[in-house]
């Protein structure tokens, strides 16, 4: 064992203990590397395939901080563009989300069909007799890629491709879209919010399992005045759950117990009779086409981090998507969407709605707490030349974290100080880089330390 | 009419701004539901679409404690806010029903911080026996386009 350590990280194997300097979430120049060497070459969430399902719809929205337009042509393939005019650079669709035939930017009148490809301007005789339309054509990142309805871009060409970029991660996409045989689908309506504080804050808190008992003290509350079983919703989601280090600093931490459909995670209880029996129906139906084995991670709660800025949170009852990018090194933009089976059970979608916002969203139960957390954490770093250093060390010591412990938020600070900083942190040990529904859980000896219990 | 129900939304402002939640609470009846969409769905369904809140009477209850109970930390030390409310329009619905709306501007301000949360707000009231009113529904429509730079709703509007 040794120390591998950088002006940001010392990642200490021997005591062992693992530092963060603080001055990595507050100083400005660490943003402008970060834009560079992390938002710009990574693979970065886009949106969900069905947020666009008819041809010419299109949602609007910046990614990496570019505006792009996310659309659907009429040949079905989906397509996204930079929200500028090639003409003199105007933002050409400014409303988050609509549908036509066209993108028209209203400045000169130039008009765009939805494969970005110029079909009219106003004098286009003014050109000359050799103008081309065709060399007008609205751009595009230089890469697309989706994954299972989950649609990414690159804003660079020199990235691996995007199943080898997302790793180990896959088969936790796999868990989510396999949720349903009719696909999953972003419901309508879009938490757009903020937090004054640093964005590396929310990826460690999308799936910080320590702080759940404190922080969210007035959720569980509420859980418990709802009649429901404590033991359960600890062993449920705390103890028996691991962490795993996904590659390339994608980690998740989640349960593989779901075995009773009656399982609601961190969820109310089901209401009633028929809420049970449709769940039973789901789960029996996901067992027998998947194994006992897939349908027991499936129906278990898991938080994944993509790195470097997508989260996935599946409170078994309620899924959330949420990007979240630094518009300074104290203040990030948050977007949060709600991803549902589109084949839903009508009694199940209403307590999925329910247990989503109960949880969820800046007006939850717990999401408001968090962010008030991050943000006190944010004034804290102000005295950061004289009180530096945050420690994630929590688990190394145990050689099987578990989703109280830090390994997932280790992953993360590992991959952000290698492209920030070139230093080589060893791993504490990969997850299998796919294991798929077959070989899950991941076999002894190449779990995350002793993942398969 | 047009007065009295002014009336009751200036106490309803005061106790709120006062922090008496149990008595703000006990104006709702027990069917009562307490929604505010999401800023890009003003008009959505609460069963279809993403929203802020859909409290029925008991997460409603569970707001309320927690905001009292000192764990609500996004408002643990409690915030200040200040309500103005105008444009109060009154429709009798039958039954003892009335439809209420109005505009309402909520500030809220905690340490350096002042954020405006403009709504408008129309209220289910349903004349009580006891004389008064009760509030079978509550829907505030953030008049916003992003919860930015606020982040949190975490005060009842």
């Amino acid at each position: 064992m040794a120390v591998t350590e950088s002006q940001y990280i010392i990642d200490d194997r021997d005591t062992p203990r693992f530092r963060v300097h603080r001055s990595a979430l507050v100083e400005l120049d660490v943003l402008e590397q970060e834009r560079r060497l992390i938002f710009d070459r990574s693979w970065l969430f886009v949106g969900h395939e069905s947020e666009v399902s008819e041809p010419h719809e299109f949602r609007t929205r910046r990614v990496g901080g570019r505006p792009v337009i996310l659309t659907r042509h009429s040949d079905g393939s989906v397509q996204v563009f930079i929200n500028s005019c090639p003409h003199r650079g105007m933002q050409i669709e400014s409303r988050p989300e609509g549908s036509g035939r066209f993108l028209k930017c209203f400045y000169h009148g130039w008009s765009f069909d939805t494969e970005g490809t110029l079909v009219a301007l106003p004098g286009e005789d003014s050109y000359g007799p050799d103008f081309d339309r065709h060399n007008l054509c609205l751009a595009r990142p230089p890469k697309l890629a989706s994954y299972r309805g989950f649609i990414f871009l690159a804003w660079t060409d020199e990235i691996a491709d995007l199943e080898t970029y997302l790793g180990g991660s896959l088969d936790i996409f796999d868990l989510f879209a396999d949720q349903s045989d009719e696909g999953m689908r972003i419901i309508g309506g879009t938490h757009y919010y903020a937090a004054k504080a640093n964005w590396k804050l929310l990826a460690e808190n999308s799936f910080d399992g320590y702080h759940a008992l404190t922080t969210h003290h007035r959720y569980l509350a509420m859980l418990k005045a709802s009649g429901k079983d404590m033991s359960t919703v600890m062993t449920r989601s705390g103890g028996p759950a691991l962490a795993w280090d996904l590659g390339n600093g994608h980690a998740v931490i989640g349960g593989s117990d779901g075995s009773g459909a009656q399982n609601t995670g961190l969820g109310r209880d089901l209401p009633n009779q028929a809420a049970l029996d449709a769940q039973v129906a789901r789960r029996d139906h996901f067992a027998a086409k998947y194994g006992e084995d897939w349908a027991n991670r499936m129906f278990a709660g898991r938080n994944m981090v993509v790195f470097p800025n997508l989260a996935l949170v599946d409170l078994v009852m309620g899924i959330t998507i949420r990007t979240f990018y630094p518009v300074s090194p104290d203040y990030m933009e948050v977007t949060a969407w709600s991803l549902q089976p589109s084949d839903d059970d009508p009694v199940l979608r209403e307590m999925r709605q329910e247990n989503f916002l109960t949880f969820w969203g800046p007006a939850g139960l717990a999401t408001p707490d968090d962010i008030e957390a991050l943000e006190r954490c944010q004034e804290g770093f102000k005295a950061y030349e004289h009180a530096p250093w945050n420690d994630i060390s929590r688990g190394m010591a145990s050689g099987r974290p578990n989703s109280m412990d830090e390994l997932q938020m280790r992953v993360f600070w590992r991959e952000w100080d290698r492209r920030m900083t070139g230093t080589a942190h060893p791993t504490e040990g990969l997850a299998a880089p796919r294991a798929g529904r077959v070989d899950w859980p991941y076999p002894p000896g190449r779990a995350v330390a002793a993942g398969a219990d | 009419m047009q007065g009295e129900i002014e009336a009751f939304l200036y106490n309803d402002a005061d106790l709120l701004d006062r922090w008496q939640l149990k008595e703000w609470f006990e104006q709702f009846t027990p069917d009562c539901h307490y929604f505010v969409p999401s800023t890009d769905r003003p008009d959505g369904n609460p069963d279809e679409d993403l929203y802020f809140v859909r409290d029925d009477w008991f997460l409603l209850s569970q707001r309320v404690d927690a905001l009292l109970g000192g764990t609500a930390w996004a408002e643990s030390p409690q915030s200040t806010t200040h309500r103005m409310i105008s444009n109060v329009r009154v429709e009798e619905l039958g039954n003892d029903e009335l439809e209420v709306k109005a505009n309402v501007l909520v500030h809220r301000s905690r340490g350096s911080r002042l954020d405006a949360f403009p709504a408008f707000l129309t209220l289910l009231l349903q004349r009580s026996t006891h004389g008064g009113f009760l509030i079978r529904e509550r829907r505030a429509v953030l008049a916003m386009e992003e919860l930015r730079p606020h982040g949190r709703l975490s005060i009842l509007i």
